[in-house]
């Protein structure tokens, strides 16, 4: 639903005459990175620099008896060979909980392993060397006499008393448990006409960034200070975490983050890897650099999903949805991660299963389990995609069992447009979504009745098409509820500086990042709109610890949202203090004056009364010149973080339309369409392709990621030829519709948009194959759907 | 992801590469396109301590048609292969079958000669030479020798060459006119290996097959070229015989498990694949499902 904003001030700054905000226009950081100007970490060369490779252990589970870094130290260019404890010198060992998430253990985990590894990929050893090349000769060169343990693969078995214990500390290898009862669930389905369960299978998989993992670490021991140059989406939180376990203060830490090349999330946590290479740079006294390849990316960056949840729905013959009940398990590898930890995905799935719809009856259970495989932790949508499946997976199921249409159910069950604010049976507050708007928008932009009668057509021809719906909500716009209740030194605020410099010229500083997702282009339309300057004259500068306001960075779909309110504030203030000059100078008032395309107009005719370049210059150079008592301030800070909603939340609707080759089980994506609603728009070519983006991840759950670990704990598919990301030749066209519900939490109304379509992509596709094999009276609740799971679940294999 | 240091030598001419393959042997490699040598060095899965880079060889690049013998030299990229109007029109199959080689910025890299002597059992480049009945042209210190495509792949990335030897050249007999041809392979995504491929070579005349060549790849340990064709040759296809030849096609698979698909799945597909070859080549639809059913 569109909703009119009543408040005019509001309106007058953003819909200001030459705003940027609703339009598209490029990003102004395009020419760069298409000149090939941008500067990534691998890019960057420091004198002195060394290289560093981790040699990694290629068991899941095993003792280390001993290294022998002898004949490596002797390879040419090498300069150190660093054991985990030798290194345990220089940095503390951490533990990945938070104190929100009640009963959530972890055990300490080291920088690089002492005495034991648990996963296929730890580090053991450090090799340092002149270059890269020369640290993986020398790399092969380190024997380590490993012992091998048992280790803990299946996730199912994980909590068996014979199963053997990760952390013999923590006395089991259960990390978190959460449940969850609101309303009277055992009666709602004694009340039931018909009650439907499903076990639901989520493949582990990762975010597979184009750029990998890097970090430059440079300790100064002259000025006692380590600067790091890492892709991040979090350069204060890598501040902080660096600082605490290297025994430094913060203002000892400066953390730089230039080009990112896509995160995802990948790069939002504090691996193990980065901080042995801040450790070994200070142990060294020089520059360091780590860039992980895409074999060790595989295996050490995060995983995600790999959930197995048995769900349950009630329904009645009117298709009245009466509740859901959950029991959700996941294996997290062998620490949670550290400091966001790796109980919020499971966590995530308790909050949002049944979220978009009216019943109140709803039981939940997450447990969380270690395992010997890597860690898992937060990906774009955390714990969405998850909740998604399962609530969709469970509507269309109890649709199908009592003969109604996907989109009716919906209709009927749906919380209402009107009756906001609410809250979900987890407990999560609603502002304003728009269900029904969206599902109204998407019928009519799928043409749904007629692709009804095209499926029946075909499905006579043998042909079997599908369509799947599914909606969902987003958490975005996070505040301290999510991380910093809990313990973690985390920013939930952001904050921008913004000033007009002497040739009428705007400098931006936001604490927001830019990993591909556009945060320098919306901060800049945000600037230029509200300023009343063109975005040509706006230069963002972001990802700098020693520069930019302290902040939260660019995660959880808050960017946008959190950040740039924070500049929408902050240049109010920037254009209050110009137009107090300029009416000092004109001998006006500022309530008669405005600034429109780079000068100071008369607000009621827009007559031109004094360029912006004209009153810098008097302002920096000539300040003799204005009247007593004035004293320009032309920058001005603000920061922003919500305080009255923890998330604001977001919703959509996707669809799927889809043909299954019931002989091969190879399924061809037809078209993808999504309605969502992320509040005020900044710019529409940026959220669409957000969108799109996010669906495309999606996708590639649903039919192709996996990471695939054999039951000794290996990883037997870390290479770019067996995973199998999304490519554009199989993707078919997305078609993205909004409805805008701006949150009244802020003047700018915007709420998240990047986790969207990643949220409901693979339910959308599950519930299409679903439907497309109804007449075999086939039912495939796991992802990926290979042709390998498909012809099984048709009994043609 | 470095390769391990290693020599390298670019050959001037023919024999200049075959002096360096004798005195090296299997200690050195040869480098044609890279396009598999070089992510397996990368990887370190081998480490060869001589790269001979054949590149410069311009004698060995580039397609002859002469008196019904298709040449290709072993240096031709996929990418000219592709676009070749003599493949076109004289081994259209091939054509079809290039089209499916990876992507294009492989196959500006990639070349013939260096697939065959890869010998990757899910390529299509080795059926098609099996299907085309194709002879591979070596040469060695000994000089040329001729091999037979049927008696050249030897298991996964085995072939009949000596280490000594340098693949030139492939001939293929041009098929008679009216010949008729199929391919396709089910891949997971355009350009990866395939789960299942097959290259067919066919002559039909009034209804029936007089010629049927099936050349299955990524079945086995090697490309398969089917015995069990001749069950379709010289009769008239009805679902019965398609099915008595998908079953002895059955007997005469041993294909791998691999994270795409199990033995079993790889069976069923190629069961599917026959049907849907018969089914196109004899422009019957009805047969499309005949063998699966």
């Amino acid at each position: 639903m569109t909703t009119a904003r009543e408040n005019s001030e509001t309106l007058s700054a953003l819909d200001r005459p030459n705003s940027y905000i609703g339009k598209t226009v490029p990003r102004p950081n395009l020419d760069r990175l298409m000149q090939g100007r941008g500067l990534y970490v691998s890019d960057i060369e420091l004198p002195r620099m060394a290289h560093v490779v981790f040699l990694r252990s290629p068991h899941a589970h095993a003792k280390i008896n001993g290294i022998d870094a002898s004949t490596a130290k002797q390879m040419p260019g090498v300069i150190a060979v660093v054991s985990g404890s030798e290194l345990s010198t220089v940095i503390t060992p951490w533990v990945g909980v938070l104190s929100h998430l009640k009963g959530l253990k972890s055990a300490p985990q080291s920088a690089i392993a002492v005495d034991r590894v648990c996963w296929q990929g730890e580090a053991v050893a450090a090799v340092v060397a002149s270059s890269r090349a020369q640290a993986e000769d020398a790399a092969e060169l380190v024997s380590v006499e490993y012992e091998e343990l048992d280790a803990v693969t299946d996730m199912r078995t994980a909590l068996d008393p014979a199963t053997a214990v990760i952390h013999a500390s923590l006395g089991d290898n259960l990390a978190f448990e959460r449940n969850h009862d609101a309303g009277a669930v055992d009666q709602a389905f004694a009340e039931s006409d018909e009650v439907v369960e499903a076990e639901f299978v989520f493949g582990r998989h990762t975010g597979v960034t184009l750029e990998p993992r890097a970090v430059v670490a440079d300790w100064n021991a002259a000025e006692a200070r380590l600067t790091i140059y890492q892709g991040t989406q979090a350069p204060h939180m890598v501040q902080n975490i660096a600082a605490l376990h290297l025994g430094l203060k913060e203002s000892q830490v400066r953390v730089v983050c230039k080009d990112v090349g896509g995160s995802f999330g990948i790069k939002v946590h504090i691996y193990a890897d980065e901080m042995a290479t801040y450790a070994l740079s200070k142990l060294l006294r020089r520059p360091i650099k780590f860039v992980a390849d895409r074999v060790e990316s595989f295996n050490t960056d995060i995983h995600a999903r790999d959930h197995r949840c048995k769900g349950k729905i009630g329904v009645t013959r009117d298709g009245t949805i009466t509740a859901f009940e959950i029991d959700d398990l996941t294996g997290i590898g062998p620490y949670s991660m550290y400091p966001r930890t790796s109980a919020i995905e499971a966590n995530q799935v308790v909050n949002l299963v049944g979220g978009p719809y009216l019943t109140r009856n709803y039981r939940a259970r997450a447990r969380v389990v270690f395992q010997n495989k890597n860690v898992m932790c937060q990906y774009r949508a955390v714990g969405h995609p998850i909740a998604c499946s399962v609530t969709e997976g469970l509507v269309d199921l109890a649709a199908m069992k009592i003969g109604m249409d996907p989109i009716e159910i919906r209709r009927r069950n749906l919380i209402a447009d009107d009756a906001y604010p609410c809250a979900s049976p987890s407990g999560l507050r609603f502002e304003q979504l728009s269900h029904h708007a969206s599902l109204a928008k998407l019928i009519k932009m799928m043409g749904y009745d007629a692709l009804r009668a095209e499926q029946t057509a075909l499905r006579a021809k043998g042909i079997h098409r599908g369509i799947g719906i599914a909606s969902f909500i987003e958490v975005t716009n996070p505040s301290a509820a999510f991380y910093g209740v809990g313990g973690a030194k985390i920013s939930s605020q952001d904050g921008v500086a913004v000033r007009l410099d002497a040739q009428g010229s705007v400098i931006c500083q936001t604490s927001i990042t830019e990993q591909g997702q556009g945060s320098e282009s919306l901060t800049a339309q945000i600037v230029g709109s509200v300023l009343g300057v063109s975005m040509d004259r706006v230069r963002v500068i972001l990802g700098d610890t020693d520069i930019t306001p302290y902040g939260g960075g660019t995660w959880a779909s808050r960017g946008a949202g959190i950040g740039g309110e924070a500049a929408l504030q902050a240049t109010k203030v920037l254009r209050k203090n110009i137009l107090d000059v300029a009416a000092a100078v004109l001998q006006s008032t500022p309530g008669d004056l405005d600034i429109v395309n780079n000068g100071v107009v008369n607000a009621a005719d827009g007559t031109p009364r004094i360029d912006l370049s004209e009153l810098a210059r008097i302002v920096y150079f000539r300040p003799d010149t204005l009247p007593p008592g004035i004293q320009a301030e032309f920058m001005a800070t603000r920061h922003f973080v919500p305080r009255e909603y923890p998330f604001a939340f977001t919703n959509g609707v996707q669809a799927s339309w889809l043909e299954v080759d019931t002989d091969t089980g190879f399924v061809k994506l037809l078209k993808h369409w999504v309605v969502e609603d992320c509040g005020t728009i900044i710019n529409p070519q940026l959220v669409d392709e957000q969108i799109r983006g996010g669906v495309v991840q999606g996708l590639g759950a649903a039919l192709f990621e996996k990471c695939v670990y054999d039951e000794r704990g290996q990883l037997t598919n870390a290479n770019m030829a067996d995973y199998l990301v999304p490519m554009s030749g199989e993707m078919p066209d997305i078609d993205v519709g909004h409805v805008v519900s701006p949150t009244l939490e802020s003047e700018l109304g915007a709420k998240g948009a990047g986790e969207a379509g990643t949220a409901g992509a693979a339910a959308a596709v599950t519930n299409a194959v679903n439907d497309a094999l109804r007449p075999f009276g086939a039912i495939i609740t796991e992802i990926p759907l290979t042709p390998q799971v498909i012809l099984t679940a048709l009994g043609r294999i | 992801m470095k390769a391990s240091a290693f020599a390298y030598a670019r050959a001037t001419s023919v024999a200049d590469a075959l002096e360096l393959l004798t005195a090296h042997g299997e200690r050195a490699k040869v480098l044609s396109g890279g396009q598999s040598l070089l992510p397996a060095m990368n990887l370190r899965l081998i480490a060869p301590e001589l790269i001979i880079d054949i590149g410069a060889l311009t004698e060995l690049r580039g397609v002859v048609v002469k008196e019904g013998v298709l040449t290709i030299g072993a240096l031709t990229c996929h990418a000219d292969l592709l676009k070749s109007p003599e493949i076109a029109a004289h081994a259209p199959l091939l054509t079809d079958a290039v089209a499916h080689v990876a992507h294009p910025a492989i196959r500006n890299r990639g070349t013939i000669g260096g697939s065959l002597a890869h010998a990757d059992p899910a390529s299509e480049l080795p059926a098609c030479m099996l299907t085309l009945g194709a002879t591979i042209i070596a040469r060695g210190p000994g000089g040329e020798r001729r091999i037979a495509a049927s008696g050249f792949f030897a298991g996964i990335y085995e072939t009949a060459l000596a280490p000594q030897e340098l693949l030139v050249a492939v001939e293929l007999p041009v098929p008679p006119k009216n010949s008729t041809h199929f391919f396709h392979e089910f891949a997971r995504r355009q350009g990866d290996y395939a789960i299942v491929g097959l290259a067919a070579q066919a002559f039909v005349r009034d209804g029936r097959f007089t010629d049927l060549r099936l050349g299955f790849f990524a079945v086995g340990d090697r490309p398969l070229l089917a015995r069990s064709a001749g069950k379709l040759v010289d009769v008239a296809i009805t679902p019965a015989v398609l099915a008595e030849a998908a079953s002895a096609l059955n007997d005469e698979l041993d294909p791998l498990e691999d994270h795409q698909a199990t033995p079993a799945m790889r069976r069923h597909l190629a069961k599917i694949l026959l049907a849907r070859c018969v089914s196109s080549l004899l422009a019957r639809p009805e047969l499309r499902a005949g063998a699966s059913a």
